[in-house]
């Protein structure tokens, strides 16, 4: 009876978190207002590859790539075509996607064929080759430097001001969530899960699981690429750091401790990383253990992540009453 | 009943008049608050660097506890790990959390170029007081008003000495540069300057930065150059001539003011003895008051000062000359700049004042590497040897000021190796 | 480009290649005997030059602190995988994640005991000298980097190839369900292993440390290349460690001689090759 309303409990508490965030957040002093925008884009980034990792079962180490990709590209048109600057950024940020896809498109070849730790091997190679390109084509990327971004686009709205900024990644934040909570409940979201569960069973049953996966490693990468056009703008410079190694590593920790699988958990896990990350690190000297204890104690102890929790106590509370209601009826005498 | 209220009315008035009175009197000659944000690199490859760029500046706080005629600072030191993605993070928490009126240091050039941006954006002041950046003072000055740079340009010393190494018979060089924009800056600067003279460079080497084995890149050296030209920073600076010496080569070596800087040359050997390079600062200048800041900072930190210590204790200087100025009031950005733009001082690199384009003035210095005994230490260590002063270097050199700003920045390609064989 | 450039040349990448052996071999041994990505590899390298370097500077020996940092090392790694690797069972996505938790912890307890500083293991003024043949100089540090990778490769292969443990390391290799069925205990054996990975890891760090320094960052900045030696020479071959961190090595560094502006690129295009030919890399199997 409980469980049949816990499904619209949940959207309501999703909704009642986004308005908090959306209306306390320009009240929160300037810094926390930088942050809570780079939560957000880091949350698109988790939730992308939540697809891939809670839906379909891939575990990709390479998530990072796709943010570069769409990063330098608007970093590379803001700076020597002069593109995007305007009206014009609402292309860049078609064009983001488009190349993020492509990519994914790209190295999905190489990697959809393997599953498991090989997988996990190859996607960190190919993450590992946008880095190197990254951090040695000069002439491209300005390699260690980096590429600095011109003030941020003006088209009547002025995304130069923080606020205004912050309100224009929530929206994307917020579309890219509804899209990706449609694509997981279609009947393609679906065979995914199947994949997941048994690809073998899938495959008997005639869906061709190596479309489908790569069907999903390309949304992942359009994602991707989005929170990199995103990321460009917010942080004002590109760099080889921002598609290092332990930028995929962060991200699938944020799904992994939010929960895989329920997309909203990457959001989760994405806020308490950045949050860690960009703010603790300025309190305490010490942060780090903060960050390795989490990792450490998010994979011994909560498998589920933090969003299955409440599936948890729940879990236990009726465990409990159900031992209860065995007790007492082993005890009411007949 | 009602006079008593009304003179109770007119206690509590002239109470609150007078409190108000004693609360606006202690607000006047209340300690204004300096809030000082300060980004340098604390862990990784330059993290000594970064170490002297604070202690630097953390001496001159102590010598005048931390007052700055009549304004109390508050230090705020931020660790950006030698990466301009950090550094701009840490900038904006401190301008936007910390609150701060002002920020200084970088260590990078690159880091220069990237937090100039955050000044213009955020409306702050960034004090530039080790970033070499050339352009932030010259082609792009006019995009960060908010910027004063009381360092150096990286191409400021390897004019005089291009043109120094000419005079002393070099006519080939090979120069071996790390590969960043401080690289290029400072190899363009003594190609320029060498060449108008009539040397030539025959090869350009660029190993990245951080390259801690130059395996691939020393055979590749031309046997046949008179002259090794190179620009090192951090560790490379260390490695460089160690392996250099092990390949058996013999030539002899120029270098950029941070490929023997103090922070490293204590810890290198022999190899680097006779090698010469050019600065705005040695330890071993034998002026009064280098010999005094140079015994304190010793004495105080346990290793004799590098450029990175004494740049930033001058920026501390400097900030406080401003608010001698103002009296210990924060005047504002703006008018922090304009001040901070008309400072001249002596300092423990000589005299510096601040040109029109808010780049510093000063001598340069030509410097030799000799094991001996200096400031009056009784045991032979290696110092950079002064043999000659160039005074008053600005960062335009002797070439007018628009023709020099018409020619791109120094970079991989500018100038053009038009000798390389 | 005359026959000294490429002699050196060469030299050099053997050398390097030879440092990478080390830390490589490690990790390609714990990937193929317990599929395990072990992002934590580079943070044992760092650790044995930290722990070199204070050996060193307790009793003044470097000689004592190579096999002492390396067994250091080894042990923190079996205390890794016996308390927390274990429990989780066959699970890669969540012993990569662990392994990179531990890595952020070692790290952090790095910097608090070391400090931040970047710092140098400075050899014996023996090893400091060059040898003169034939007019080329050869670094002794390098020959000795060399000498040191052969004598452990060898002693790697002795114990493969003709003790019984290293019978049932191949075993479990090649399949861990048969090998246990034979009563080969290969939770016993994954521990030797993940052991030797870090000690190997721990040593190549002493070794290292003169050649690269010590610092932090240094254990996420040789990760990427420990990773494509194993990806190159293939998971859990011996044989495909040595001949990948040759490749790496060579490949490395006339990359970075011949064409230094995509001297990344000429890194990990061989590995992106190998990925699309043979993914499971050269001596790989299956």
């Amino acid at each position: 009876m409980k469980d049949g309303h816990a499904p619209r409990r949940k959207l309501l508490i999703i909704i009642a978190a986004m308005l908090a965030v959306l209306v306390l957040t320009p009240f929160s002093g300037s810094y926390v207002i930088v942050l809570v925008t780079h939560a957000l884009i880091f949350a698109i980034l988790a939730m992308s590859l939540d697809i891939l990792l809670g839906y379909t079962g891939l575990p990709s180490l390479g998530q990072a790539a796709y943010l570069g990709m769409g990063a330098y590209l608007t970093a590379i048109l803001a700076t020597r075509f002069q593109f995007g600057l305007d009206g014009t950024f609402w292309v860049v940020v078609v064009l983001g996607m488009l190349i993020g896809a492509a990519t994914a498109a790209l190295f999905g070849l190489f990697a959809i064929q393997a599953s498991g730790v090989y997988f996990l091997m190859i996607t960190l190679a190919l993450g590992m080759c946008v880095w190197g390109l990254a951090y040695r084509w000069n002439s491209l990327t300005g390699g260690d430097n980096g590429i600095v971004l011109p003030p941020r686009p003006a088209f009547g709205i002025e995304l130069a001001d923080d606020v205004t900024y912050f309100y224009l990644v929530f929206g994307f934040f917020a579309v890219s969530l509804v899209m990706m909570a449609i694509l997981v409940r279609s009947p393609f979201g679906r065979s995914l899960v199947g994949i997941r569960e048994n690809e073998l069973r899938m495959r008997i049953l005639g869906y061709n699981t190596w479309l489908h996966k790569y069907i999903a490693f390309i949304i992942a990468g359009g994602f991707g690429g989005l929170a990199g056009v995103l990321w460009a703008h917010a942080h004002g410079l590109v760099s080889p750091e921002d598609v290092v190694l332990a930028t995929s590593v962060d991200a699938l920790l944020m799904v992994v401790l939010g929960g895989p699988g329920t997309l909203v958990g990457g959001a989760i896990g994405a806020g308490i990383v950045v949050f860690l990350r960009e703010y603790l690190s300025t309190l305490v000297p010490w942060w780090q253990y903060v960050l390795g204890g989490v990792y450490v104690l998010t994979i011994l102890y909560l498998p589920g992540g933090l969003m299955s929790i409440p599936e948890r106590i729940r879990g236990s509370r009726a465990l409990s009453r159900r031992a209860r209601e065995t007790k007492n009826l082993q005890t009411s005498p007949h | 009943m009602s006079s008593m209220i009304l003179r109770r009315l007119n206690w509590g008035l002239m109470a609150g008049i007078v409190a108000a009175g004693l609360g606006l009197s202690s607000y006047a000659g209340a300690a204004q608050e300096l809030r000082i944000g300060f980004i340098a690199p604390l862990t990784g490859p330059f993290s000594q660097v970064g170490k002297d760029m604070v202690n630097g500046f953390q001496m001159y706080l102590d010598e005048v506890g931390s007052d700055f005629a009549g304004a109390k600072v508050t230090f705020i030191v931020e660790d950006e790990e030698a990466k301009p993605p950090v550094a701009v993070r840490k900038a904006e928490k401190l301008i936007r959390q910390d609150k701060v009126q002002l920020f200084a240091g970088g260590l990078l050039a690159s880091t220069g170029y990237a937090l100039a941006p955050v000044s213009t954006r955020l409306k702050t002041v960034y004090v530039v007081s080790t970033p070499a950046a050339d352009d932030l003072t010259q082609r792009d000055a006019a995009k960060y008003p908010y910027i004063v740079r009381t360092g150096w340009t990286s191409s400021q010393p390897s004019h005089p000495f291009g043109e120094w190494a000419c005079q002393q018979g070099f006519k080939r060089i090979v120069a071996v540069g790390a590969d960043f924009a401080f690289g290029h800056e400072v190899v363009g600067g003594f190609q320029k300057a060498f060449e108008s003279c009539g040397g030539r460079i025959i090869q350009k080497i660029w190993p990245p930065l951080g390259t801690i084995d130059f395996g691939p890149y020393i055979p590749t050296i031309k046997k046949d150059a008179d002259a090794i030209f190179t620009l090192m920073a951090g560790p490379m600076s260390l490695q460089f001539p160690k392996q250099l010496a092990s390949a058996g080569i013999r030539l002899p070596v120029l270098g950029g003011g941070t490929s023997y800087d103090e922070f490293v040359l204590p810890s290198m050997g022999d190899e680097v003895i006779g090698h010469i390079s050019a600065l705005q600062y040695s330890a071993a200048l034998d002026t009064p008051k280098n010999d005094a800041f140079v015994k304190k900072y010793r004495e105080k930190y346990g290793k004799v000062p590098s450029y990175y210590s004494e740049g930033n204790y001058t920026a501390a200087q400097m900030i406080h000359e401003v608010m001698k100025k103002t009296k210990g009031k924060w005047p504002g950005t703006e008018q922090f700049v304009k001040l901070l733009s008309s400072v001249q001082l002596e300092t423990p690199r000589g005299p510096v004042r601040i040109d029109e384009m808010k780049n510093p003035v000063h001598n340069v210095y030509i410097r030799i590497v000799r094991k001996k005994k200096e400031h009056g230490y009784d045991k032979d260590e290696l110092w950079n040897s002064v043999v000659k002063t160039y005074p008053n270097v600005g960062q335009f050199w002797k070439y007018p000021k628009e023709e020099f700003l018409k020619q791109p920045v120094y970079s991989r390609d500018y100038p053009p190796c038009k000798y390389c064989e | 480009m005359d026959t000294q450039f490429w002699v050196i040349q060469a030299f050099n990448g053997v050398s390097y290649g030879a440092l990478l052996f080390l830390l490589a071999s490690g990790l390609s041994l714990i990937f193929g005997v317990m599929r395990i990505v072990n992002l934590a590899h580079g943070s044992f390298f760092l650790l044995g030059g930290y722990v070199a370097l204070t050996v060193i500077w307790t009793t003044g020996s470097w000689l004592l602190a190579l096999p002492v940092a390396a067994l250091v090392v080894a042990v923190v790694g079996l205390l890794m995988e016996r308390v927390f690797l274990r429990p989780l069972g066959f699970d890669p996505l969540r012993q990569v994640l662990l392994s990179v938790g531990f890595a952020y912890l070692f790290q952090q307890a790095a910097l608090d005991i070391w400090g931040g500083d970047n710092l140098d293991i400075v050899p014996p003024d023996m090893l400091k000298e060059s040898a003169v043949v034939g007019g080329f100089y050869f670094p002794m540090y390098r020959v000795f980097m060399i000498g040191m990778a052969l004598v452990m490769g060898l002693i790697l292969w002795l114990t493969m190839e003709k003790t019984r443990i290293g019978a049932m390391v191949r075993a479990t290799v090649d399949d861990s369900e048969m090998a246990r069925g034979v009563g080969i205990d290969t939770s016993r054996v994954s521990m030797f292993i993940f052991a030797l990975g870090a000690f190997l890891a721990g040593l190549g760090g002493v070794i290292g440390g003169a050649f690269l320094g010590v610092y932090p960052g240094l254990d996420f900045a040789i990760l990427p290349i420990a990773f494509a030696v194993v990806i190159i020479g293939g998971m859990g071959s011996l044989a495909g460690a040595a001949v990948g961190s040759l490749l790496v090595g060579l490949a490395d560094n006339f990359g970075k001689a011949l064409f230094p502006e995509i001297s990344y690129f000429t890194l990990y295009a061989p590995m992106v090759l190998i990925l699309a030919l043979k993914p499971t890399g050269l001596f790989g199997r299956e």
